[in-house]
């Protein structure tokens, strides 16, 4: 396990002021898996990311990243905001070279090496397009492109749909998937749609509780490779079932809860 | 397309306004010492063209950029400052709040008592009308970038200098240029009640001066000139914030393919 794992809470505690968010939270995440990451809005799902990527500290435990304890992990976590977090004064190409600036590539060899990249992409003639003259979907694909140009294998993506229309939604999670295969990183989405879940990961980590101990994992038994036709897989509709169940649940508890 | 016909109709209304002010004093025969007819303004301009524009239009010129350059130097400056450090921002802020409500002109007295009559006193009260537009609006276009946006480039490993270079100061420009705007109108202002406090040339001494002799055709030539000034200096710095903030703009780039 200790080669595989790419990234693990142990025992973490986070708390804001009295309100504790995390207690002795583990969660352990494999080289190359696709986990989801489902909960009840407000539970702390950003948190978590926020202490995965670095911005915020474990008050108790700690954070291992590659089987090492990791105290700065500031620079090794690629992270995909909700919103897109586009520089509207940048193009397209300043825009995801920008992670290569930071670590400290000349501009010029920067925005060559994103410029190769975007065919892929869907952004081939869109190199020097300002943010403003993109759809939502392309700019997704602008701010999925930034993360991966980190050069970090483990991607952390908050809500990254979210915004996007129905048919945009799905063509995107069919192109996460198929990115997802071609570069093997190890990715955690944070979403509130259960069946984007379902369809995307390896693993579902439902987040339950105040504070957060020990979430449920549930494998995810729909072989792949998986498209919007897997949704009819009779695992795929169990599944589902299943973790509806365990949200109603949680929100009887709480009722000011609302799924999320 | 839409431009030209703003301007279109711009023209026809300021030749209507003209025509109507033309009219009105010539058919109410108006004594031109209360209010002189266009022509007689244009005329002014024309008789008086080496005063004005030989001596009076550039005395101005240079208070007002040499004021506004060192409001812009001084303005930024200390912007950066309350940003770099909080224990200036908390010295400093408050005072630059309060100082917005004091009433500018009737401290231009002041700075001319310390100052003087010379160059000097004319170019701090120019200064004085233009120098907290800039801080203000630069300060304030600083702190205005996005902090998920400071987050995701922490994430990057972005060190503080990064952050400042490639999302602060940047977010910060087009704020920067609606302050300098401001302060571009303002400073006609700061020179023109700079001369009339004390001056020997100058097209605000120029016209309280043609006041104090009912010679209005040549105080409205100073006041059409002076107004010409502040558009020019708008559209100036119009055209610099296009030039170095071109996210404003709105045009699309035309080789652009799909994909």
């Amino acid at each position: 396990m200790a080669v595989r794992e790419k990234l693990a809470f142990a025992g973490v505690r986070f708390s804001y002021g009295e309100k504790a968010i995390l207690d002795g939270f583990q969660l352990t995440v494999g080289r190359g898996e696709l986990v989801s990451l489902i909960g009840p809005s407000g539970i702390g799902k950003s948190t978590l990311f926020q202490l995965a990527a670095g911005l915020l500290q474990p008050q108790d435990g700690e954070i291992r990243l590659d089987g090492e304890p990791a105290a700065r992990r500031l620079g090794q976590v690629a992270y995909m905001p909700q919103r897109d977090l586009l520089m509207p004064w940048r193009t397209v190409v300043e825009n995801a070279a920008l992670p290569l600036e930071i670590q400290g590539m000349p501009r010029k060899e920067a925005q060559a090496r994103v410029r190769q990249e975007l065919p892929r992409f869907g952004l081939g003639g869109w190199a020097d397009a300002y943010p403003a003259q993109l759809s939502g979907g392309m700019r997704q694909r602008v701010s999925f492109l930034r993360a991966l140009m980190t050069g970090s294998d483990l991607l952390l993506l908050d809500e990254p749909f979210s915004a996007l229309d129905g048919i945009t939604r799905m063509e995107m999670q069919e192109w996460l998937l198929a990115m997802w295969q071609q570069t093997g990183s190890t990715m955690l989405l944070i979403t509130h749609d259960i069946d984007e879940a379902i369809l995307l990961a390896d693993r579902i980590v439902v987040l339950l509780g105040s504070p957060i101990s020990r979430p449920v994992e549930l494998a995810v038994p729909v072989p792949r490779p998986r498209s919007l036709s897997s949704r009819s897989h009779p695992a795929f509709q169990a599944l589902r079932e299943q973790i509806w169940e365990l949200l109603r649940q949680s929100t009887a508890a709480q009722p000011v809860g609302r799924y999320a | 397309m839409r431009t030209v016909y703003r301007g279109i109709w711009f023209g026809a209304s300021l030749v209507l306004l003209l025509a109507g002010w033309e009219a009105v004093c010539r058919l109410f025969a108006i004594p031109p010492f209360i209010l002189p007819p266009p022509s007689a303004v244009l005329l002014a301009v024309w008789d008086l063209r080496e005063q004005l524009f030989g001596l009076h239009l550039w005395a101005t010129l240079r208070e007002v950029l040499m004021g506004l350059a060192a409001s812009i130097v001084f303005g930024i400056a200390l912007a950066l400052a309350m940003n770099l450090s909080r224990t200036v921002e908390r010295l400093v802020y408050p005072y630059i709040v309060i100082s917005q409500t004091i009433p500018i002109i009737a401290l231009s007295p002041v700075f001319i008592l310390w100052f003087g009559y010379e160059l000097s006193g004319k170019i701090a009260v120019t200064i004085l009308f233009t120098f907290f537009p800039i801080v203000v609006s630069t300060y304030d276009g600083l702190r205005a970038a996005d902090p998920e946006m400071v987050n995701l480039l922490r994430t990057m490993g972005a060190t503080r200098w990064q952050i400042f270079a490639k999302l602060q100061l940047p977010a910060s420009l087009p704020h920067f240029f609606s302050g300098l705007k401001v302060a571009a109108t303002y400073s006609v202002g700061g020179a023109t009640i700079g001369e009339w406090l004390g001056a020997s040339e100058g097209l605000g001494y120029f016209g309280r001066r043609a006041s104090g002799n009912f010679q209005a055709p040549a105080l409205f030539a100073s006041v059409l000139l002076l107004s010409v000034l502040g558009m020019l200096l708008f559209w100036l710095a119009g055209t610099i914030e296009r030039r170095f903030a071109p996210h404003t703009r709105t045009n699309t780039p035309k080789q652009m393919k799909s994909q």
